[in-house]
């Protein structure tokens, strides 16, 4: 009996075609099995996908409110996701990126408060420095743990999250708390605050600092992995450690890097997210682009440009998200489960790049 | 011949082909091995001899072809059906698990294991039966190559195999453990158990197999009877060109350049080896060869040179200059060089394209990168030179290292570090697993080195590759080194007992 069969067969080197059409093809089976799962909802699957890709950016009405925020939302995501790219290239496994991102915004936020009402120039590169080191501390200490004792940095900055939370919470009942907010939690709007506010810098195009900063942090990273020594120890530690020790890395030292360096620009989207487009530090400013930037990471394929590409995809199905909830009364978990889809699918369609599927007609 | 071979075969081969993506691994292979035969597989590295056992071992399906053991189709659709059959196999690598005891690895390895206790006497009693002392309660991480390798056989015996494949199985014995093997394979064929013998070592072949069936670019090119051939002969099949045996430049070596002075190293690694108290001292011009059974300090002693592991205490001096202290990429500029033994992870990334690899251990000597950026333009063209001057076959340095064959990747590596012009060269098994026409260019290269006045220290476990190359001789057991000497009048008797612990003075003493 003659039997049709799939046969996998592992490429000699990953297809570089494959590499760079997977995350589209992903893209387009999220958008089909999410349209399914809208349609199992009782939505309407076109018009689903439509609010969340094409609304955001050219609907009459939303557009002008929503298309800034295409950059205000993805520039923490870029932010965050260079910072943990160079890490997951080179091995290390920050996934706590929230956390740093948290402690980032407390830094910067407790400097710029500490002047209020000062008015001086040199505040708000305080506040980044700040905002900066806050990051750069908090992923330390998983580091630190990790080079001295050995523990395993993924639990580590996976559990240091919810204490940055604990922190969080904390400060914004005490600390850093509005003396002038009769009670409530939450710090003075840095709205009112000009020589500390993460201000919008061309009108209606959502263009803050941070979002300069992800610019330049995408450059830097694509120069420092293409042409700088540096990122080639980074990328040879994460394909061959022992190779990497040959070639004279010192592991320590580059395992403190690549989580010194996430910690940094994840304190700094945290910094310019809490002094910008959140305003003020509260219990629950933060919106999981710690955890967000991780699938933002590896849909751009741990690539610079291929992550901020990723980046503003994944703010797109935000603002889209949020679009769907209102117009469509679409559940806030479906829009997850949506992200979810994208991630999975991008999984799954990597195979595609080390293997190539071969149909068969065979002999059973 | 092979006609009434055929007849009463154990199992038949007929045109077994094998195509994988741009290489045709087997093309039309055909022959047969006869019960109580021990039958070798000739071939280089690239030949086919893989692909070919694991076909009979069921873990590649040929595309084309048959297989007939004792007069019915056998296709076997994974290992467990082939050893249901009565084939089994003995890998190069070992797979056991370095905390379980004897028997619970032979116990792991069975597709139906007997009770622990029934299996532990079964044990012993095969090992009391074919002379392969082991006790079936120590733990792996303990054993030796030599006594690892006797577990994987031990769990192969107790299914009493029809047929046993045996791939490379002398690469980590020493000349005594060898003769025990032989031992110990003679008994199983006087009981009608066929053997595929699958080795490099052509002087072994010659010493134990009846009948020779030689694989080149995946096709059989000639079958022979080896204790017919003379080593030279069978090389000479197996290339397809005239063996091209390297020659010795005798010049009179230098002054001391590298000197190792009591060194200790405690390895972090629970089954590494520690280094203890190891003096060596290599002049200018001079190979010293460093022979030895894996696993007794190899790669520690290429670590301890490199500057990949920091000493315990002891120094190393170069040139009467303390570098002890110093790492890799500062022995580097200092013309330290080194090539390590596991080419794919170690001295080669193996998904990085062959121009990154160049950069792996040629930036600071090449000047390749200027202030920390890459020159990737000189990078390439060094790449380039390197597989030029190496006659590496690969398509371009654009390749990726794990794309290349183990013989031309190991030019390449050795190369990288040669074109370097090293004051000092240390190599870890610089032709393991690499074709005889690649190990013959990559050995004469060493010597060419030497001649022009580089202090090159050789480990390897190939004696005949040591005895070739090396002026003087040394060897690593469990972590100590020997009294080095003079390669000229050893035999590989007396070479075998150094590497058994037994040093050069003691030696002499026992004569």
């Amino acid at each position: 009996m003659i039997r049709p069969s799939l046969i996998l067969e592992k490429r000699p080197s990953p297809s570089r075609f494959w590499a760079t059409t997977t995350p589209v093809l992903a893209v387009i089976a999220t958008m089909i099995a999410g349209g399914i799962m809208f349609w199992a909802l009782g939505k309407d699957p076109i018009e689903s996908i439509r609010t969340i890709f094409w609304d955001p950016l050219f609907h009459e009405t939303f557009g002008p409110y929503s298309r800034p925020q295409l950059l205000v939302k993805a520039a923490p995501l870029i932010l965050i996701a260079i910072g943990l790219s160079l890490g997951f290239r080179a091995g290390v496994w920050n996934i706590g990126a929230e956390g740093q991102y948290i402690m980032g915004a407390i830094c910067g936020a407790a400097v710029g408060l500490a002047f209020y009402p000062t008015e001086n120039i040199l505040i708000f590169p305080a506040m980044i420095l700040a905002g900066a080191f806050g990051g750069w501390a908090w992923a330390m200490i998983p580091g630190l743990l990790k080079t001295r004792f050995g523990t395993n940095e993924i639990l580590v900055s996976l559990m240091l999250v919810y204490v940055a939370e604990a922190a969080l919470a904390s400060v914004s009942q005490g600390l850093l708390q509005n003396p002038d907010g009769m009670g409530f939690p939450g710090s003075r709007n840095f709205r009112d605050f000009p020589a500390a506010y993460n201000t919008e810098l061309i009108t209606g195009t959502g263009m803050h600092w941070g979002v300069v900063f992800a610019f330049i942090a995408v450059i830097f990273a694509y120069v420092l992995l293409t042409r700088h020594m540096l990122g080639f120890h980074v990328r040879l530690t994460g394909q061959a450690p022992r190779a990497a020790r040959f070639a004279g890395v010192n592991p320590t030292r580059l395992v403190l890097f690549c989580l010194g360096i996430s910690g940094a620009l994840a304190g700094m989207a945290g910094m310019f997210e809490v002094s910008g487009p959140a305003g003020q530090v509260t219990i629950d400013f933060n919106s999981g682009y710690g955890f967000t930037a991780i699938i933002v990471a590896f849909l751009g394929r741990l690539h610079p440009i291929g992550i901020l590409l990723a980046g503003l995809l994944m703010a797109l199905t935000y603002i889209g998200g949020e679009l769907a909830q209102l117009m469509l009364g679409l559940p806030a978990a479906a829009i997850q489960m949506f992200q979810g889809m994208l991630m999975f699918f991008l999984l799954a369609m990597d195979m595609l790049t080390n293997y190539r599927i071969r149909f068969t007609l065979k002999n059973a | 011949m092979e006609e009434t071979r055929t007849q009463d075969a154990l199992l038949t081969l007929e045109g077994l082909t094998k195509a994988y993506p741009g290489v045709v691994a087997n093309d039309n292979v055909s022959f047969s091995i006869l019960p109580g035969e021990v039958h070798a597989l000739l071939g280089e590295n690239g030949a086919g001899k893989s692909t070919l056992v694991k076909m009979i071992y069921g873990l590649v399906k040929p595309d084309q072809g048959t297989m007939t053991l004792k007069d019915a189709p056998f296709q076997p659709a994974n290992p467990a059906a082939a050893r249901a059959a009565g084939v089994a196999m003995v890998f190069q690598h070992f797979s056991l698990f370095d905390a379980l005891s004897v028997a619970e690895n032979i116990s792991l390895g069975m597709d139906h294991p007997p009770k622990p206790r029934e299996l532990t006497a079964r044990i012993r009693q095969v090992s009391e039966a074919y002379g392969l002392p082991l006790d079936p309660d120590r733990i792996v991480g303990e054993l030796s190559a030599g006594e690892r390798q006797r577990v994987e056989i031990i769990r192969c015996l107790l299914q009493d195999p029809k047929l046993l494949i045996m791939d490379e199985p002398t690469s980590v014995l020493t000349p005594q453990e060898v003769d025990i093997l032989f031992e110990t394979l003679r008994k199983l064929t006087q009981e009608g158990t066929a053997i595929l013998y699958i080795s490099h070592k052509l002087e072994e072949i010659r010493a134990l197999c009846e009948h020779a069936t030689i694989l080149r670019l995946g096709k059989v090119v000639d079958t022979c009877d080896p204790r017919e051939k003379s080593a030279k002969e069978l090389a000479e099949m197996m290339v397809g060109t005239t063996l091209h045996v390297p020659e010795r430049d005798a010049s009179e070596p230098g002054d001391v350049v590298l000197a190792m002075d009591h060194v200790t190293l405690y390895t972090p690694s629970p089954f590494g080896t520690d280094l203890r108290d190891v003096s060596l001292e290599v002049r200018a011009g001079e190979v010293l060869g460093v022979g030895g059974v894996a696993g007794n300090g190899q790669d520690e002693l290429l670590a301890a040179l490199s500057g990949e592991a920091r000493l315990t205490s002891g120094s190393v001096l170069l040139n009467g200059v303390p570098i002890a202290k110093l790492g890799p990429n500062e022995r580097r500029a200092l013309a330290v060089l080194s090539a390590p033994e596991e080419r794919l992870g170690h001295s080669a990334a193996p998904d990085m394209s062959l121009t990154e690899n160049a950069l792996l251990t040629a930036a600071v000597r090449q000047r390749l990168t200027k202030r920390g950026f890459l020159r990737w333009g000189k990078t390439e063209d060094y790449a380039k030179r390197v597989i030029k001057e190496f006659d590496v076959r690969t398509p371009g340095p654009a390749n990726a290292a794990r794309s290349l064959s183990g013989g031309n990747l190991q030019k390449f590596v050795i190369g990288r570090e040669v074109l370097q012009k090293p004051e000092v060269l240390v190599v870890n098994q610089p032709t393991w697993g690499v074709d005889a026409s690649a190990a013959a260019d990559i050995r004469q290269s060493l010597l060419d080195l030497a001649a022009g006045g580089t202090a090159v220290i050789v480990i390897s476990q190939d004696l005949d590759e040591i005895l070739e190359i090396s002026d003087r001789f040394t060897a690593l057991n469990e972590g100590r080194l020997a009294e080095p000497v003079p390669t000229r009048g050893l035999t590989v008797e007396k070479i075998g007992l150094m590497i058994g612990g037994m040093h050069a003075p003691a030696l002499e003493d026992a004569e």
